[in-house]
């Protein structure tokens, strides 16, 4: 953020001569058309998600809820997330440990393969594992042969999940490591220290809250992921229907209301996501690096 | 823990007093390798195995040419609009200062949270005949919902974030002394602007535009909803995909997620290229 003493609001005052700031015309004009814009496409659509979901009165609401399917859904977007977040986790942090605290060949290279599934579509994350565990791969008759069931399946679900937020938390905590540099590290281990103390003792405390950045989008993209999940799920109600995808369903059944009691408890997510990223972007500014966005 | 081979001149990493560099580089590049590697490359393998005259033949299609052009012009479009709109709301965000900044400055990044599906329904509903918007746009002859401009509606909504959270941050780099300077020799503010504070935003806009862009043209969540899905009309590449899994024609899939695969690499490419010329360029 810009700093205040640097940029007062009332610049144009003190500069009055000299034209370092727009007129008060031509910046009402730029407030007014940012915040149309804004308005009409994220405001609107996010209001429209609880109009709709409230339409019928709280009690149609709760009753869309708290149907059998709809449940099922929830417990499943919860168990998926509750096994790819932290399977991330552990990979983002070793990777970040590997490409910051060292110096070695093929560094860049490796950064920019961590990145890659921000480029492929969802639909292709997903379509790679049908391709691989699918009745027509190689993996296909040997699996069968041995009952193992992946795809349409819990396990088809969390490896699409896995891949589409691979890069979240590695990526929040690469440049915060390079940044910290291997100062602390080196004091630690020259005072006694074995590797896991140093760890946990001083590099855990110095990057918790960019830990908890990347873990938080990790986790909203995991219970969000329609496209990858929706490829390998097979669609079964109440057996593999996360939320988004029962959220698919019940709007293609007409039933809005059920569409959008479902969509508003994940928007509800996406707020309170927006709201603690905002927090510790504030309070821990610093010690999440200059990360912010994507 | 493992030492690095000390070959004379060449090192594979440079020594470090620094312990789990095999352990944690071990571990990352096995689960890079099971995790994406593997798949992606599998995708690939299976392409290839088509022959160059099968893939032809799927890739000359002329639904698969519809549906790509549909999905990159959309993207194209909707990019372009978010440059605009999106610099525009940089600019607001850290020239200006009103009651509710920060608020609106957390708004912005509620396309990467906000699950598409969700954001798929409530535009769709927002857009139809008897939508908020839809009814106002209706009496005008315009219609949104289940047309290709309802694609680049959502594209909007979600290429967005990638034009403001890339340009922000330049301008909040900017040195006040270069406007003054600019100032002081005679420009005017529009001068001041066109002829020197927007080549140095260039390059963040056009990575912010191949951000949004390349999100747009592999998004399925939040348009399938809105789109209407016509083939040779409405129907986007990564539904055509789908639709050909479901009709279990794996080798048309597969060559359509290859074409895609190969395009989005090219722009990756393509980023990566200004990034670092951006970065020599202004240090």
């Amino acid at each position: 953020m810009a700093d205040p003493e640097l940029y007062p609001a009332d610049a144009h005052h003190e500069h009055a001569s000299l034209a370092v700031t727009e007129r008060p015309l031509a910046r009402a004009g730029l407030m007014f058309v940012a915040f149309a814009f804004l308005a009409v496409f994220l405001l609107l659509p996010l209001v429209v998600v609880f109009e709709q979901a409230f339409s019928r009165g709280i009690g149609a609401f709760v009753e869309a809820i708290n149907e059998h399917d709809t449940i099922a859904a929830i417990k499943l977007t919860l168990l998926v997330a509750v096994i790819s977040v932290p399977l991330n986790l552990v990979f983002g942090v070793a990777a970040a440990w590997a490409i910051a605290k060292f110096e070695f060949k093929g560094k860049a290279f490796l950064t920019t393969l961590i990145d890659l599934p921000f480029s492929v579509s969802p639909v292709i994350s997903g379509l790679v594992y049908v391709l691989l565990f699918g009745a027509s791969s190689l993996l296909g008759p040997w699996l069968k042969m041995h009952g193992i069931v992946i795809l349409f399946a819990v396990p088809g679900i969390v490896l699409a999940t896995v891949f589409v937020t691979f890069p979240f938390v590695a990526r929040e905590l690469i440049p915060l490591m390079q940044e910290q540099g291997t100062g602390d590290e080196e004091a630690a281990l020259s005072l006694g220290a074995n590797g896991w103390q140093t760890f946990w003792h001083v590099t855990l405390p110095n990057i918790k809250w960019g830990l908890l950045y990347g873990v938080l989008l990790c986790n909203a993209r995991a219970m969000g992921e329609f496209g990858a999940v929706s490829v390998v799920s097979g669609h079964i109600r109440g057996m593999t229907n996360t939320m988004p995808l029962h959220v698919e369903i019940l709007y293609n059944e007409y039933n809005a209301v059920g569409a959008f009691a479902v969509a508003s408890v994940l928007a509800g997510l996406a707020l309170v996501t927006l709201v603690l990223k905002t927090l510790l972007e504030l309070r821990y500014g610093a010690e999440i690096a200059a990360t912010r966005g994507h | 823990m493992t030492s690095a081979p000390a070959k004379a001149g060449w090192r594979f990493r440079q020594p470090s007093v620094i312990p789990g560099f095999g352990l944690t580089l071990g571990f990352s590049l096995a689960y890079l390798t099971l995790i994406i590697l593997i798949p992606l490359s599998g995708l690939v393998w299976r392409s290839a195995s088509l022959g160059w005259t099968d893939f032809w033949a799927i890739a000359t299609d002329r639904r698969t040419v519809k549906a790509l052009e549909i999905s990159f012009g959309t993207a194209f479009i909707a990019a372009a609009v978010n440059v605009v709109f999106g610099t525009i709301v940089a600019w607001v965000l850290v020239r200006y200062r009103f009651p509710g900044r920060r608020v609106i400055d957390a708004m912005v990044d509620l396309p990467f949270a906000l699950p598409t599906a969700v954001a798929g329904i409530a535009l769709t509903t927002l857009y139809s005949p008897k939508g908020w918007m839809g009814s106002l746009l209706a009496p005008l002859g315009i219609k949104v919902a289940y047309t290709p401009l309802g694609i680049v509606i959502a594209l909007i909504f979600i290429g967005l974030p990638f034009v403001v959270r890339t340009v922000q941050p330049i301008i909040e780099e900017i040195d006040k002394e270069v406007e003054e300077a600019a100032a002081t020799l005679g420009a005017n503010r529009f001068q001041t602007i066109f002829l020197v504070l927007f080549p140095g935003l260039a390059p963040a806009v056009i990575t912010g535009f191949a951000l949004a862009f390349a999100r747009g043209v592999g998004e399925y969540g939040s348009v399938i909803f809105i789109a209407g899905n016509l083939p040779y009309i409405s129907e986007i590449a990564p539904l055509l995909i789908v639709i050909r899994l479901e009709e279990y024609d794996y080798a048309a899939a597969t060559a359509i997620a290859t074409i895609m695969l190969a395009l989005s690499f090219l722009m990756l490419l393509v980023i990566n290229l200004i990034q670092s010329r951006t970065r020599k360029r202004y240090g």
